[in-house]
């Protein structure tokens, strides 16, 4: 992982003219290779967040990684995860104190520790609501968003293209081609 | 648009804009009679329907909770979201993939054919086969389906080729590119399919059939339309006499109003429309209006549904092209030497890939999970549609525990499988998987049962009153002039998709009530 996790606790660093000042900020650099690296303005990314310190977020990344560990999706996409969690446990006391109870209860070092810790510390708590809710903020989150779609190779909306009709929805070549009598005809013979 | 005054008791009130409602007020007004047409969602157009797959769910879907018990499936995994389908003009015809098989002659005397099966409440249609073939008819024609009346089939997508490939080899014979009200041709004043993968988004050629832009837009035409979207029904009054005499409805402002009527006809999708009934009891219906025989929102039928993927070791890129454009209709028959009663087809399916991990895979998480979704590209999908078994506790209730904007109770839903149902997912799930075997698949994967898409059976057609909730053309036994639009009057689900045979029914309905209000008897 190429994240690092700062505070901005001190007071100088605050952004006065913020209505809401950060907690903790979760950065990164998006690899060379990533193919999004070429289309974005900075490779550098940095989220600020609400309610979770740079060590809570950190734990919450390792926890969102576990859930879906996609080892070659850049932690940019997974960043959009941490930020929507914490902009839910700002909005709630209720998801607040279940977040940061359940982010203490992941034990020490739970964003260094190796993947097997992990997940057998994920194991025990995979019943409770923490968990739960954290793994379908993960599923609505970290696929819907053009990191992931690239990533994953998803094409997405095609109307501003014309569809897929001459953009290759029949182009599968490696099984026979279907009779027409079981199909139809390409509408532009 | 005219605009029809409140205490006109002169005009026909239809809830709910889509396949059902949204048909009724192409077919009374054409005849001369005055609609109010309501509609609790907004209005969107071809223009306005979003292609960003979230943002699409949000535009479209009917998201007021629901509350659910029963050991269905999505108690677990779809708790806020055990029913998927809109809440807009056109209703779930904007987001419906267009499948339009027609119920088979079986399926229609379920009871008879299947025997009594123990906690099941089958029943016999009350209609001749004969006659509903008469208004499928109709309706295909009408709908410009695919592989009818001359209409070329749709063209096989990546997709479909695996699923051709995969069902030929296990030796079935019936697999073709699916009756789709999906233009494969430009026709009646629309485009052809482009093949976007976009259906479930709105379709933004309009080459799908919706009554957003087909139905309601020639009502309108006719001068006799009041379409009042963002306008929520929450009541049907009647009077001593026992008729309906209007709705209460809360309008875009949220302001109650009363709206006068001659002729109420609820479409609200299964789940609402037996809702509403439900929520205008009164001193002389007290279970619920046209209630006594107390089937409203019992039998809730929503089909036996799975989802199988097959992951291959090269690209099929399924999200490219219509997306229920092919199927495998062999297993449409019954035959208890399979172990269950009634059939199912198997059809083309993909999901996006933000939806795919909501509602398209079994629980899990890490390297597992992970494996299936970083194998997307290299991904087929089919739809396991089968015929569930009414049960009598399979119901919409008023729930006790939440309530809506308006303080009135939301839709409960209870629902526990019947045996036979999961006997018949366990077969149907099984041969989807062996199609993707004959071809190489290096894994299959199935999911569980997905969210409803298809609400059946909730206010049900009867020859006997106390079996069941209309007469043979969706008319309330007790309350005369009103009429049920939806699938809430299939007798028994069948295996096909609903929409189809809600617009036949409708159809007729409209031919019924037409003949009826000309001849002075409504």
């Amino acid at each position: 992982m190429n994240t690092c996790a700062t505070h901005a606790g001190s007071p100088q660093s605050a952004d006065r003219r913020s209505f809401v000042r950060a907690v903790g900020v979760l950065t990164g650099v998006i690899a060379l290779g990533n193919p999004l690296a070429a289309l974005l303005p900075s490779r550098v990314w940095a989220v600020e967040l609400r309610v979770l310190s740079s060590a809570e977020a950190a734990a919450l990344l390792a926890l969102i990684r576990s859930i879906a560990p996609h080892d070659t999706l850049d932690d940019s996409a997974y960043a959009l995860v941490v930020k929507a969690v914490d902009g839910d446990a700002a909005a709630s006391a209720e998801a607040r104190a279940e977040l940061k109870s359940g982010l203490a209860s992941l034990g020490e070092g739970f964003a260094t520790v190796p993947e097997e810790a992990r997940v057998l510390r994920l194991k025990a708590i995979e019943s409770g609501a923490f968990f739960q809710s954290v793994r379908i903020k993960t599923l609505m989150v970290l696929y819907n968003n053009p990191i992931a779609w690239a990533h994953f190779g998803y094409e997405g909306e095609s109307f501003s293209k014309g569809g897929y009709l001459l953009r290759g929805f029949n182009d599968l070549k490696w099984l026979p081609e279907v009779p027409l009598v079981d199909s139809g005809a390409m509408p532009f013979g | 648009m005219p605009r029809f005054e409140l205490n006109d008791a002169n005009v026909v009130v239809i809830v709910g804009s889509g396949a059902g409602g949204g048909t009724m007020a192409n077919e009374l007004t054409r005849r001369g009679l005055k609609v109010v047409l309501f509609e609790a969602g907004k209005r969107q157009s071809l223009a306005t329907f979003s292609q960003d797959p979230g943002e699409a769910f949000g535009q479209l879907t009917w998201l007021e909770p629901r509350t659910q018990s029963g050991t269905w499936d999505p108690v677990k995994t779809s708790p806020t979201l055990p029913a998927w389908h809109c809440r807009t003009v056109g209703g779930t015809t904007v987001h419906w993939t267009a499948a339009t098989p027609r119920l088979r002659p079986y399926e229609v005397r379920a009871r008879s054919v299947y025997g009594d099966i123990p906690g099941a409440s089958l029943a016999d249609w009350p209609i001749d086969y004969a006659e509903l073939k008469r208004w499928y008819q109709v309706a295909e024609k009408r709908l410009g389906i695919t592989r009818r009346n001359g209409n070329p089939g749709m063209p096989a997508s990546n997709n479909f080729k695996v699923m051709y490939a995969g069902a030929r080899r296990l030796g079935y014979k019936r697999v073709h590119t699916n009756y789709m009200a999906i233009n494969s041709r430009a026709r009646d004043g629309r485009g052809l399919c482009i093949q976007q993968g976009f259906c479930a988004q709105g379709c933004k050629t309009g080459a799908k059939w919706s009554t957003l832009y087909t139905e309601i837009p020639r009502a309108e035409a006719s001068g006799r339309l009041d379409l009042r979207s963002e306008c929520f029904v929450t009541r049907i009054e009647h009077d001593d006499a026992g008729r309906a005499t209007g709705v209460v409805y809360r309008d875009a402002a949220g302001v109650e109003q009363r709206q006068q009527a001659r002729i109420v006809c609820v479409a609200g999708n299964a789940i609402e429309t037996a809702r509403l009934l439900l929520l205008s009891e009164s001193g002389r219906f007290k279970r619920g209006l046209a209630n006594g025989s107390d089937q409203v929102g019992r039998n809730y039928c929503h089909h036996v549904l799975s989802f199988v993927f097959g992951i291959f070791e090269q690209p099929v890129s399924f999200w490219r092209g219509a997306v229920l454009a092919g199927v495998v209709e062999d297993e449409n028959i019954h035959d208890p030497r399979r172990g269950f009663a009634g059939g199912y087809h198997l059809e083309l399916a993909m999901l996006d890939l933000p939806t795919l991990p909501l509602i398209g895979l079994p629980y899990g998480w890490g390297r597992d999970f992970a494996s299936i979704m970083d194998n997307y590209r290299n991904m087929a999908g089919m739809l396991v549609n089968g015929e569930d078994l009414p049960r009598a506790d399979n119901r919409i209730t008023l729930s006790l525990t939440r309530k809506d904007a308006y303080g009135l109770p939301v839709a409960h839903i209870h629902c526990d499988p019947h045996a036979n149902d999961l006997a018949m997912r366990a077969h149907a799930t099984r041969q989807g998987q062996k199609i993707y075997e004959a071809v190489g698949a290096k894994r299959t994967v199935v999911s569980g049962m997905t969210p409803a898409t298809h609400q059946m059976g909730t206010a049900r057609m009867s020859h006997d009153p106390g079996q069941g909730v209309t007469n043979a053309y969706g008319r309330a036994h007790e309350v005369p002039n009103l009429f049920i639009s939806d699938g809430s009057v299939q007798t028994t689900a069948g295996a096909a998709n609903p929409t189809l045979t809600i617009v036949a029914l409708v159809l007729r309905q409209a031919e019924h009530i037409g003949r009826e209000a000309a001849a002075g008897r409504l």
